[in-house]
């Protein structure tokens, strides 16, 4: 890896000319490269869940196994709304690089309502779960799952407010700096969110079907 | 795979950050789109193997699942979050080979630890901890006289 | 009717005046003494009108120096209780023989064990490492504070309020029976269903957010803003430790987080992750909880490797044998620290190859740390050594870590392992090499540091005072744990029965107040400091001949850090300024940008403590509304785009002129 030293700004004009300051220097901002690190520690708090998944999701304890409670048609239409909210999302980044601000809003409005399409029919897929028996405290196979499945959901729900937020936030201040590096952390958190859901639909539902 | 060499859209320079804003890529419509039509057909295809059981062996079909989920993982890293070695110094890169080995130490040390603790521990109940589609390891032939072992 | 009663539940839970102990006679001691000296701080506090004073200066500074004096601060307080928690407990274990059954009946005396280990691990250990990081590390690397300002001073809000909720267990219902991890199925809901684990939880979770964001914040910090020219390998070797260690943290508290959730889950919904029948695990918890676990007692440790490295390179007056390796042994042990976590439960029944494995992982593990008592000692051989207190406490930590870590690796061997597990062994084991390592090292840390912080020395009879108590108390303490271990006691006992093994509690409960005379000394060595402050002075900032950029600073540094940011050429940097006689700019001085302080941190962990506590007594509706409000006070905060102000180019001149005629008056 390079060693990042940060840039070497000679101490231009300095009445001394000492070899050992420099007169301005501003630091690289360290957002980006924060959030990403906060983005791995959620991994682990992901691994976490799908570790107790690996462990658990055969307990049955004499109740449904994947095959017969998971709907794969319902769950690829959720896959597709959250693959499809993504892409909208890489839209209000281009948008925002171009300084389209009502376009990047528009983007944006339109990742947030597929994100709580895909709330909506993970929600109507709990209750209904829950409603016939195969709630959390089912199984240990059904606790992992909804735990894994719900902690996924909480996280794109807390992404859908902070979506909102942001909005205002645009409304107000537009494309500043500062609300650029935050569109950045919401794509990140975004396009994470879905990464972890691939490990979902495959690990969980695909291969929970399949055993 | 040469995504971060996609032209960034016009004007990006202007507008950001001159802090040494470096090497950072944001991608093209072109990528974006790229990214996606990768990602369906990553998608689309092990659903398909599920639903229309393609494949006669379960095993067979969960190393192929595994092989698309991994595969896709790493198209949404590059097209979408614009993952490469140089971003931030290379840091992020680091940090995801660091938590890759922390993740992969975790789950299968658990797995592997799990497995022997339940076998060891758990008589009786001795059904698999790993799922079958993925286990290397063989059944033992004794579960399967078991009462009420599936 | 009905309605009233469901209100009442909704918003008091299982809360009610049972909660408070008034039948217990030590806790109600405990409370009115705790209340007294409350109010009288408090009402010293309102009579010096310092409110406002420790509101804007403190409580809201983001600036790290301060934050890293409020950490240490805080794990001050916690050591004096997580102390008290020891005193009573080698008390028992003294008394209780027989038919004397001491005066803590096994209800009060598991919480009392469980209380001083979250205690000493979460509430002293983390936030005196994570304090001397958060001072010293922008310090040493140039910089003016850390990368996310904020996000510090929340950190420490949060960790703070976790030790609240701990502190709030000892007078408000009870705290957890099942020692400091809570296994379940003690610890779920049909073995603990009391608020006690619930307690633990809560406050775990709250303190561990803090850690988790602290972790983020300063690998960032060391990653991006260091001085110009100062590459990863002319870091200070304390700078690198700081680096791994947070790695560590942001890569084990997220398993943390994960399985007290689950933990909770299980409590609150009756789900079946760790429960014994429908399907659920209990070893699993035991499986996770050392992923993190084991890493966490590397958290602890690095830091204080990298504050016996500056020390001994200062006091000998020798730059530090060894950095490249002590870089890599470094590096080495944070990925190994990821590969022996099973030996912590050896015994559980996983079977020979993996034991095996573990063992083995756990013996190699030992030998990056070898390496780096080695070079510490080449570091002193042919050294002009200084034996101050700070060097003090780095011999007595090379003498009892090595030993404690000798009794690691005795402990990694799996069948020897089987005979001494939960023994009193393991017990002088780990309290050998956290007390030799951590404790020792902290109070080597602060007597060096101190006189940065504050601008004066401590007190150097009182800090030799505080040495000799703790290291003759260690082991007049832990030596016949070891004993007994070997002989079979096992860990966590309120009674015994075989009366041949009370002399060595004797003994131990002597050293126990051996080492509560230390703590007094060290309490005293800040009060006597402060009345001689003006004799014990430290006018150049660099009282110790130093090596590294922090001594470049006054003692106090001034907000700013640094006037102009240093340019780096070598190791030891200030060591090499010295040398080439480098002089200090004294004019030109130009307007620093700084952030503002802001009270959204202490707001926004404040409510996180409320929807804890909440939780903890199901107080639904309590929860639910703090919960909206703490969630509000993060998104108005948000709002908040005023966050930087710039320190003026003539104060900026007006204080380095002062430093400058201070430097003149006391060459």
């Amino acid at each position: 890896m390079s060693n990042t030293s940060t840039s070497t700004h000679n101490a231009t004009g300095a009445a001394s000319g000492s070899r050992y300051f420099v007169r301005e220097h501003h630091p690289e901002n360290g957002t980006m490269l924060g959030f990403w690190l906060y983005l791995m520690s959620d991994c682990l708090v992901f691994a976490c869940l799908f570790a107790a998944y690996a462990v658990l999701g055969r307990n049955y304890a004499g109740g449904p196994t994947g095959a017969e409670i998971f709907d794969l048609p319902l769950v690829g239409l959720n896959t597709s709304l959250l693959l499809l909210s993504s892409i909208t999302y890489g839209f209000a980044m281009l948008e925002s690089q171009k300084d389209r601000l009502r376009n990047t809003m528009i983007w944006l409005a339109v990742t947030g309502l597929l994100g709580a399409c895909f709330i909506y029919f993970e929600l109507y897929e709990f209750v209904h779960l829950i409603m016939e028996g195969s709630g959390p405290q089912r199984s240990g196979f059904l606790t992992s799952f909804f735990a894994l499945v719900g902690t996924h959901g909480l996280h794109v729900s807390f992404g859908i407010i902070w979506l909102v937020t942001l909005l205002f936030q645009l409304k107000r201040h537009g494309l500043t700096p500062e609300n650029r590096r935050r569109l950045m952390c919401l794509s990140m958190f975004w396009h994470f969110l879905d990464v972890v859901w691939i490990g979902v639909f495959t690990f969980v539902y695909l291969m929970g079907v399949l055993s | 795979m040469s995504a971060h060499h996609d032209h960034a859209a016009h004007g990006h320079h202007d507008h950001h950050d001159h802090h040494g804003h470096d090497h950072a890529d944001h991608g093209s419509l072109k990528s974006y789109a790229t990214g996606f039509i990768l990602a369906v057909l990553l998608t689309v295809i092990p659903f398909w193997l599920v639903m229309a059981k393609v494949f006669d062996k379960s095993s067979t079909t969960g190393f192929v699942l595994l092989a698309f989920a991994a595969v896709q993982i790493v198209v949404h890293m590059v097209y979408f979050l614009h993952m490469n070695s140089k971003s931030e110094g290379g840091w992020t890169m680091l940090a995801l080979l660091f938590t890759t080995m922390v993740v992969v130490i975790m789950m299968s040390g658990s797995l592997w630890v799990m497995y022997h603790l339940n076998h060891n521990m758990m008589p009786g109940m001795d059904h698999e901890t790993v799922p079958e589609s993925i286990r290397a390891v063989p059944v033992e032939k004794d579960m399967k006289k078991m009462p009420g072992m599936s | 009717m009905f309605d009233q009663i469901d209100m009442t539940k909704l918003i008091f839970g299982r809360l009610s005046w049972d909660a408070i102990p008034f039948h217990e006679p030590i806790l109600l001691a405990t409370f009115v003494m705790v209340g007294l000296g409350g109010i009288t701080l408090l009402g010293a506090l309102t009579y010096f009108r310092v409110w406002g004073v420790l509101w804007r200066n403190w409580f809201t500074s983001i600036d790290h120096k301060r934050i890293g004096i409020m950490y240490m601060i805080l794990g001050i307080v916690m050591l004096l209780r997580g102390f008290a928690d020891a005193l009573m407990m080698r008390a028992q274990q003294a008394l209780s023989f027989g038919d004397s059954h001491g005066f803590l009946p096994p209800h009060h005396y598991d919480q009392v064990f469980t209380a001083h280990g979250v205690i000493m691990i979460f509430f002293v250990a983390m936030p005196f490492v994570t304090g001397l990081m958060n001072y010293v590390v922008p310090l040493q690397i140039g910089a003016r504070d850390v990368a996310f300002p904020f996000l510090n001073n929340f950190s420490f809000w949060m960790t703070t309020f976790g030790a609240v909720l701990v502190m709030a267990s000892l007078f408000v219902g009870e705290f957890a029976r099942t020692g400091w991890l809570a296994y379940p199925p003690l610890s779920g809901i049909l073995g603990s269903p009391d608020v006690g684990v619930d307690y633990y939880i809560w406050s775990l979770q709250i303190a561990g957010v803090g850690t988790l964001l602290s972790g983020v914040n300063l690998i960032v910090t060391i990653i991006k803003m260091r001085a110009p020219g100062m590459t990863m390998m002319k870091m200070p070797v304390f700078t690198w430790t700081a680096l791994c260690t947070n790695v560590l943290i942001v890569a084990a508290f997220p398993v943390l987080t994960a399985v007290l959730a689950m933990l909770s889950l299980d409590r609150v919904f009756g789900t079946n992750f760790f429960t014994n029948d429908m399907g659920g695990n209990s070893m699993m918890y035991v499986n996770l909880i050392w992923i993190w676990g084991h890493p966490e007692v590397y958290i602890l440790v690095l830091p204080i490797f990298g504050v016996f490295s500056e020390i001994v390179s200062t006091f000998s007056s020798k730059r530090l044998f060894g950095y490249t390796s002590m870089v890599y042994a470094t590096v080495v042990i944070t990925i190994l620290s990821y590969l022996v976590w099973l030996h912590h439960f050896f015994t559980m029944g996983s079977g020979a190859s993996v034991n095996s494995f573990f063992g083995i992982t756990t013996m190699i593990i030992s030998i990056p740390t070898g390496a780096k008592i080695f070079n510490w000692l080449f570091t002193m051989y042919r050294g002009r050594i200084r034996f101050e207190v700070p060097m003090l406490w780095t011999m007595g930590f090379m003498v009892t870590f090595v030993i404690g870590g000798m009794t690691g690796v005795l402990l990694a061997v799996p069948p020897a392992d089987f005979v001494l597990h939960n023994s009193l062994f393991l017990i002088a084991h780990f309290h050998n090499v956290i007390i030799g390592g951590v404790v020792f090292g902290t109070f080597a840390g602060i007597n060096f540091w101190f006189p940065k912080a504050f601008g004066y020395k401590l007190d150097a009879f009182w800090g030799k005072c505080s040495f000799w108590f703790w290291t003759i108390g260690f082991y007049f303490a832990f030596m016949p744990l070891y004993v007994l271990g070997l002989m079979g006691v096992t860990r966590r006992l309120s009674h015994f029965e075989d009366p041949s093994l009370q002399i060595w509690f004797q003994i131990a409960a002597f050293g126990a107040v051996l080492i509560a005379f230390g703590i007094a000394c060290f309490v005293i060595q800040l009060g006597v400091s402060f009345m001689r402050r003006d004799s014990l002075r430290d006018f150049t900032g660099d009282p110790w001949g130093g090596r590294t950029l922090e001594w470049s600073t006054s003692s106090p540094p001034p907000a700013y850090n640094f006037a102009f940011t240093p340019l780096v050429h070598d190791i030891d940097t200030w060591a090499d300024m010295k040398s080439n006689n480098y002089q200090r700019p004294t004019d030109s001085f130009v307007a620093i940008h700084m952030p503002k302080n802001t009270g959204a941190g202490v707001i926004i962990a404040g409510l996180s403590a409320a929807v804890g506590f909440a939780l903890i007594w199901q107080m639904w509706l309590p929860a639910g509304l703090a919960f909206i409000a703490m969630m509000a006070a993060i998104i108005i905060h948000t709002f908040n785009y005023n966050r930087d102000y710039y320190i003026p180019a003539e104060e900026v001149t007006r204080t380095e002129a002062e430093r400058t005629r201070l430097l003149a008056s006391h060459v």
